[in-house]
């Protein structure tokens, strides 16, 4: 196999399971800060032992995508040694904002929201509980916005790589680069906003049903129902409004694609000709044949959804050469699923939450049970999310600008009727890894990562199960007395204030 | 600014950025390297995990926003090294998730063999660490064959050279001593006491390992000793480090550890300005072709975008800097283990 195709794989697995810690590190952190102001408010200690409990959660979680994220931060010059160069002068900035502005506020405040509750008081803790937060939020901000600009690029202008005073020529070709010329620009290229709302709304949904996953749970069980209650009626307010606001988004974020990215919506949708366009629900594009198969659609549904008149036609695939086409079918499928999941967690919030109007939620045993695996839906929409939007890129890895006629109506066409894109601007996948990286070496740290996640995913589902089985500690008062750990007990110096240990001797 | 001037600026940034690293996670890594040999029970490695627990992850992103810099600043530079060294960076990667995982996971059940498992992950995660930064910055010391455009041509074993691996065990026995000095104050009684002869040979260790690089680099890197005569004030570097390693002992037998450990703090910031110093103005040395070699002039980023990034660093370092002491405040004097403890 070659490297670049490796490449990618490693890339695509190495993000996608990075990819399932950030958004339940976005979504939980908002929780806790819920949690906590709430306590700070009522001092009622159910929420203090609510927050203690999705502290351990939060904690176990951030740890392996902390773990998972520097894989992320270094493999731009392992893999893609060709791209870091093209793009290092406005992409590297952002990556080290990230750094600057994100990590370092997420990691250091993380300190006092695990392990400072006997050493801060409940205000400090709040503070750092925010300031958790807002770095989790801070970091998607700027890893966005590197991945929006190689979307849809602004802000910066191509130049030739000088060597010593003199243009570096390779292959008799001058070597290019990106370089900023408006930093605000790049910042707030035109996929930015859409991408970022969307992302966010995407990790609160993830947070929220993981939250209801494991308070249904409980509550089916008859075990901590106090604390399960209040937990699933937090986690549903939150998860109905933003799967409200992901269709909102979600259609901002379509008309975005098409103005910028029009051979990526063709690929969405499996829009082959230009013209008149359908919305697909479900089906199968074939290229050979250049259709949607066994497809059901809504006549004119495209059209209507981004010109507001179901017989305006929409570019298709057609306007594009196959070269400079995206892989329809996966794009198609991992668009079609995520839009889908999108659909039915309206429905299943609005549902639950009219129970919960009703007064009759709590006792309604399958709808709770439909909640516990449903954890996985948004985890899932959030990665074919990504895989629509990095897979309906190709074959760019910076995608180069396309150009509308005056009207808007249609794209300008070279002779052959396609788009002529313009190489220098963009960058192609094909183009972009390290010259001289081996297939053998990317196979081996490809088999080795994917041996490590497989071994990380299985431990963390292993011990988060084992952490929800404990479930959160009673209330200090209404409980019997939690006896300390023999190990603490006969140990050196251990705390003075506060347990020391879990019931069970478990820790975390 | 001049053009010229944002690089070295740069440059120097860049150093700071990886003596912070050094010098916060060097302990971290410490700590993990005699994890297997200080501790003796349960509770005493509890007790050494939980001496970084807090501290660790923070201090690990002096590493990516190192990183994240390097990229930004020099992306030539970034893309020759990641890529050329491969194979390291990945072994490298995979330590560095062994060491932030195994923390996490060990105290999650009760079983000796999971908490054993987890407490040599840990030790080989940190061990693998330290030996790859010090075989890094030998090969960026001695060179490496590099093209045209910067791209590594030689092989995986081309960088296992005895020069990289002697600024590998060094750097090994630099942080073993750096941690026992760190886990020496965080830690009281009999576990204590045990730190002290290990302290003693990990010094011993780095004593001579430290001496043999230093006789190799002269006898190897001619550019680095040209560099002392361009900038002869850099024997105020020189002396400072060796001053900072002889007063280790000194401290550690007027049974003052904590200016000891300031002390292993000042010859690892030492041992990375004298890295800068004698690399300055390369990257990546080219073995061979020095109009090869990758530098700080022909890697650079444009003069706006270090500038750009020099208002994100000005903006942003005061804050990092404020929020860590608190934090570091926050946690200061011996581990305490409580509810939320590995
Ligand atoms: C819980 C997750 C989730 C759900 C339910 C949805 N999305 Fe989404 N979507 C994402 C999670 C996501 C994401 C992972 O966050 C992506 C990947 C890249 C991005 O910008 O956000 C994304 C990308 C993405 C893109 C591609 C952007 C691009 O390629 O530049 C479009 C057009 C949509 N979404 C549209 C929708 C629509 C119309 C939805 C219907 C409700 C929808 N999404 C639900
Ligand atoms: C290729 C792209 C990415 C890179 C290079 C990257 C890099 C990193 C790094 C280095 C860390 C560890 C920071 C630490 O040590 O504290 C991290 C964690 C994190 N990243 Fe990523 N990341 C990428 C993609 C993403 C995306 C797309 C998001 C969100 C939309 C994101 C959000 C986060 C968050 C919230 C954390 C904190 C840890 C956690 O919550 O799991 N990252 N990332
Ligand atoms: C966090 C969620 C993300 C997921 C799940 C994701 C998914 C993917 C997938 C599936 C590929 C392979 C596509 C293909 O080669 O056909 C890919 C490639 C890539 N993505 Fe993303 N991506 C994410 C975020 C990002 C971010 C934030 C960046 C940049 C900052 C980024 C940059 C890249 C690059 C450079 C490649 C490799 C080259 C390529 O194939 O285009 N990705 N990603």
């Amino acid at each position: 196999m070659d490297v670049v195709l490796l490449s990618r794989i490693q890339f695509a697995v190495s993000i996608g399971f990075h990819y399932i810690f950030p958004p339940l590190a976005i979504g939980l952190g908002v929780v806790l800060v819920w949690l906590e102001g709430a306590f700070l408010r009522t001092r009622d200690p159910i929420y203090e032992t609510a927050a203690r409990f999705w502290t351990k959660v939060f904690a176990l979680n951030f740890a392996i995508g902390v773990a998972t994220g520097i894989v992320m931060e270094f493999q731009f010059g392992t893999n893609w040694a060709t791209y870091s160069r093209f793009v290092g002068d406005v992409f590297g900035s952002a990556l080290a904002a990230e750094g600057i502005f994100a990590f370092f506020l997420e990691s250091g405040f993380l300190a006092v929201l695990v392990f400072g509750w006997d050493r801060v008081g409940p205000k400090m803790h709040f503070f750092s509980t925010l300031m958790v937060s807002l770095g989790s939020i801070f970091s998607s901000v700027w890893i966005v916005v590197a991945n929006s600009w190689q979307q849809t690029p602004a802000g910066h202008h191509i130049v030739p790589v000088l060597r010593n005073g003199v243009p570096l020529v390779r292959n008799g070709e001058p070597v290019l680069r990106a370089e900023i010329v408006d930093f605000w620009a790049l910042v707030f290229n035109p996929s930015t906003v859409h991408r970022l709302v969307h992302v966010w709304i995407g990790a609160f949904l993830v947070g929220a049903f993981f939250v209801m996953s494991i308070a249904a749970w409980y509550l089916l069980k008859g075990r901590h129902t106090e604390f399960a209650r209040r937990s699933f009626d937090g986690g549903l307010a939150l998860a109905a409004v933003s799967a409200l606001a992901m269709f909102v988004s979600g259609h901002g974020q379509a008309g975005s694609v098409y103005r910028h990215q029009p051979a990526k919506l063709a690929a969405f949708e499996g829009h082959y000709r230009t013209g008149p366009a359908d919305m697909n629900l479900f089906g199968f594009p074939d290229d050979s044949a250049q259709s949607v198969r066994y497809g059901v659609a809504i006549p004119g549904g495209l059209g209507l959804l981004l010109h507001g008149d179901p017989s305006k036609p929409v570019v298709g695939l057609d306007r594009f050469r196959p070269e400079d086409r995206p892989p329809v079918g996966i794009t198609f499928q991992s668009y079609h699923v995520m839009v889908g999941l999108g659909t039915l967690f309206v429905g299943l919030t609005l549902l639950a939450a009219f129970f919960r109007w009703r007064g009759t939620l709590y006792q309604t045993r399958w709808l709770l049970w439909l909640f516990v695996p449903a954890v996985l839906l948004p985890i899932v929409g959030n990665e074919l999310g990504w895989v629509a939007a990095e897979v309906g890129r190709q074959p760019w890895i910076v995608h180069p600008k396309v150009t509308w006629t005056a009207d808007g109506s249609d794209l300008v066409v070279g002779p052959a009727g396609h788009v002529v894109y313009d190489e220098r601007e963009g960058l192609r996948t094909l183009d972009a890894a390290s010259p001289n990286v081996t297939a053998g070496q990317v196979l081996g740290s490809l088999v080795g990562f994917g041996l490590i996640y497989l071994a990380l995913g299985a431990v963390w589902v292993f011990i988060l199960d084992r952490k929800i089985k404990h479930g959160p500690e009673e209330p200090p008062g209404d409980s019997p007395a939690v006896p300390d750990g023999a190990l603490a007990a006969a140990g050196l110096r251990a705390g003075h204030e506060g347990r020391m240990t879990g019931g069970d001797g478990s820790r975390g | 600014m001049s053009y010229e001037a944002l690089c070295v600026t740069w440059f120097i940034l860049e150093g700071v950025l990886l003596t912070g690293y050094a010098l916060l996670d060097g302990f971290d890594l410490g700590v993990g390297i005699l994890h297997p040999f200080v501790p003796r029970t349960d509770l005493e490695r509890r007790i050494s995990m939980n001496s970084i627990g807090p501290l660790w992850d923070g201090n690990e992103v002096w590493l990516v926003t190192f990183g994240g810099a390097l990229f930004a600043a020099f992306p030539e530079a970034y893309a020759s090294v990641f890529s050329g060294f491969y194979t390291a960076f990945m072994l490298l990667l995979i330590a560095l998730i062994s060491r932030a995982v195994s923390m996490e996971f060990r105290s999650k059940m009760e079983s000796p063999a999971w908490r054993r498992f987890w407490d040599w992950a840990f030790f080989g995660g940190s061990f693998t660490a330290s030996l790859l930064f010090g075989v890094a910055v030998g090969n960026a010391m001695i060179g490496v064959p590099l093209d045209d455009a910067g791209n590594f041509t030689g092989s995986v074993l081309d960088q296992l050279g005895p020069y990289p691996l002697l600024v590998g065990v060094m750097t090994v026995s630099l942080f073993a001593m750096h941690g026992g000095l760190f886990l020496y104050l965080k830690t009281e009684g009999e576990f204590q006491q045990r730190l002290r002869e290990w302290m003693w040979r990990s010094w011993g260790l780095f004593m001579v390992t430290f001496m043999l690089t230093t006789i190799a680099t002269v006898a190897l890197i001619p550019r680095a000793t040209e560099n002392f005569r361009r900038f002869p004030w850099a024997i105020v570097v020189v002396v400072g480090t060796v001053l900072a390693v002889a007063n280790i002992p000194r401290c550690l037998f007027r049974d003052k550890p904590g200016l000891a450990f300031l002390s292993s703090g000042g010859v690892i910031a030492g041992l990375v300005a004298l890295f800068g110093l004698a690399l300055y103005p390369n990257l990546v040395t080219a073995t061979g072709d020095p109009t090869r070699s990758v530098t700080i002039f022909n890697a650079a980023s444009s003069p706006k975008t270090l500038g750009i990034m020099l208002i994100i660093a000005a903006v942003g370092m005061p804050f990092v800097l404020t929020y860590s002491g608190v934090i570091y405040w926050t946690f200061r004097g011996k581990v305490k283990l409580g509810d939320h403890s590995y």
